[in-house]
């Protein structure tokens, strides 16, 4: 078998008494792969994925990366990994320049630790040019909180593509987004892929997640309650497949695996 | 819904731009980047125009400017450092003790025969440890640096009093030496401790606009979260720049106990106010994410001529207070009509 660039074991997280993961397995390919995380609200995608970038730390389990066991799991080691994250909420600080949001965390610096400012703000325009996400003029100076919902998406996805990672993972990136600037983050998931990028993403719309993805997570309550391939299924079956799983949670007396709190 | 038939995206890195990237050049860029500088000008252009409009005898005199520039470097320092720790959406209301801490050190250190550059090595030490303290109360116990470092006011400002019995230590010995001259000398009539606040304005200018350290902190007074998921290390930033804080309070408490030619246990305490206000006027808001080192010193000065300005322009003392107070508030409020308009 060849080997898989992460895998996570048994990863359990919880805040408080609130359960939000509880011994999560899931691995990703050493070819690129495209693959959907879904699963309806509270689910635990969100903090699957930011287990996955480094941000939060689990309560215990095990990561590896390319069948090596990494231990003290941090933004700086994922990065190292070459795994690059999209967060829901963008992540992006808006008083300060594109080019800044950027580069934030890995400036280029010369001598001292000074900031290349010039060499950032042409790596940034050419980034905005490439993901052609402009309804209006702005350039790589432009204060963030000055463009829309949609280009700020941009400049998140600009920032993860410039790093050019092996493992790409997008938090919904198409909410808020309107149709052809989803079309294009898909399309540069494809193109990323063809690249060499795998990809996680997180999808409420199972349309969009079914055109895109290989290959299918799905998450309830903390828990990976099914894997499918996209040869296995249909969008409508995987449809019918949530739906199934959410009836199944609101019914007590089925189950009774006493993880409620929902 | 099918969305497979999308155009694929061309990855060609040099096709041209599908917009005109508009790039304003020159005095606009200036002028936007540095609007709240430039605002903070205005209100000392402002105030400099009433003071010699009403007291012209004082404010056209040279002599009156040596005056302000004697004192003026302490404020400057300060207010300098104090820009980083309000734009990554803390503060510190510490520094006039520990700038007091820095002084008794400095001065216990070169009375007991320390070489005097050695023991300004020293007090910028204690000054950067202080400073390091507050960032582990902020970043480790997770506390208000608004309460922490007000009670680190007072409790350094008791260390000192009990320390030194309330007694000072003169300086006078060290009058005409060639370290007082480099220190806080003249130079044709000009203060040599002016040339080292406007130094380290600079340097500080350069790392707030220029370096790393200075883009994480805005980044990390802008939005923490998004500074955490972008891998900077938060915690480090906010200590970081309270040693800053420190070190610039060792230095100007060093220029200040060679000003005055002694150390007194009150030394500093007089500060506090006046070195906010000057942030503020300087034009650094108090949300922090974005600030202004040039506007700092700009508003040091303005504070620095407020309390002459005052006297010179023949208003009874009685009105000092009254008038400092509605000039901090109609500054504070021209750089509110100035901010930038976001959607």
């Amino acid at each position: 078998m060849e080997t898989r660039f992460l895998e996570l074991k048994n990863i359990t997280k919880s805040f408080g008494k609130v359960s939000a993961l509880d011994r999560v397995n899931l691995f990703i390919k050493g070819e690129p792969e495209i693959v959907a995380l879904i699963g309806d609200n509270g689910a635990g995608k969100s903090t699957l994925i930011k287990i996955i970038s480094g941000v939060l730390q689990p309560d215990s389990g095990e990561i590896y990366v390319k069948a090596e066991k990494v231990d003290h799991w941090s933004v700086a080691k994922a990065r190292a990994a070459r795994i690059e994250t999209v967060y829901q909420d963008r992540a992006l600080v808006v008083q300060q320049t594109i080019a800044r949001n950027i580069f934030m965390g890995r400036e280029k610096t010369g001598f001292l630790g000074f900031v290349r400012g010039k060499e950032q703000s042409i790596e940034s325009d050419r980034l905005m040019r490439m993901i052609g996400f402009t309804s209006k003029v702005f350039s790589s100076d432009s204060v963030v909180a000055k463009l829309s919902g949609g280009e700020r998406g941009g400049v998140a996805i600009a920032r993860a593509m410039y790093f050019e990672a092996d493992l790409l993972i997008l938090d919904e990136p198409t909410t808020a987004l309107s149709l052809t600037e989803s079309e294009k983050v898909f399309d540069f998931v494809r193109k990323a892929k063809e690249r060499g990028t795998s990809c996680i993403f997180i999808s409420h719309n199972i349309y969009h997640a079914y055109d895109v993805a290989e290959r299918f997570i799905i998450l309830d309550r903390g828990r990976v309650v099914r894997e499918i391939d996209k040869e296995q299924t249909t969008a409508e079956k995987l449809v019918r497949d949530l739906q199934e799983i959410a009836h199944r949670g609101h019914r007590p007396a089925e189950g009774g695996v006493g993880q409620g709190g929902r | 819904m099918m969305t497979s038939q999308v155009k694929p995206l061309s990855p060609d890195l040099d096709r041209p731009p599908p917009h005109k990237v508009e790039r304003k050049r020159g005095i606009i860029v200036f002028m936007d980047r540095n609007r709240r500088a430039l605002s903070a000008l205005l209100v000392l252009a402002g105030l400099m125009l009433v003071f010699i409009l009403l007291g012209p005898s004082t404010f056209l005199n040279p002599l009156i400017y040596t005056a302000i520039f004697r004192t003026l470097p302490i404020p400057i320092l300060l207010t300098v450092s104090l820009v980083f720790v309000i734009v990554e959406g803390e503060i510190d209301l510490s520094f006039g003790s520990i700038l007091g801490l820095s002084t008794w050190a400095f001065a216990a250190a070169v009375a007991s025969g320390w070489n005097p550059f050695l023991s300004v090595v020293f007090a910028l030490v204690v000054g950067g440890c202080t400073g390091f303290v507050n960032g582990l109360i902020v970043t480790r116990l997770g506390l208000s640096s608004l309460v922490s470092t007000l009670g680190m006011s007072f409790l350094l400002r008791g260390l000192i009093h009990v320390g030194t019995q309330g007694n000072g230590i003169s300086l006078t010995f060290l009058n005409d030496t060639p370290f007082y001259q480099v220190s806080v000398g003249s130079v044709w009539g000009f203060p040599v401790h002016m040339i080292w606040g406007l130094a380290f304005a600079a340097v500080a200018m350069l790392l707030f606009n220029h370096h790393r350290f200075g883009a994480h902190v805005c980044c990390v007074g802008d939005n923490p979260e998004s500074s955490r998921e972008m891998g900077i290390n938060v915690p480090r930033v906010k200590r970081l720049a309270f040693i800053f804080v420190g070190i610039a309070s060792g230095m100007a408490g060093v220029l200040s106990g060679l000003n005055n030619q002694m150390f007194y246990p009150g030394s500093g305490e007089d500060l506090l106010m006046p070195v906010l206000a000057a942030a503020f006027v300087g034009g650094t808001p108090t949300w922090g994410g974005v600030g202004t080192v040039a506007g700092a010193v700009i508003g040091a000065c303005s504070v620095g001529v407020i309390e002459t300005g005052i006297v010179a322009a023949g208003v009874s003392h009685l009105y000092k207070n009254f008038f400092y107070g509605l000039i901090i508030i109609l500054a504070v409020s021209g750089h509110k009509l100035n901010e930038p308009q976001y959607r």
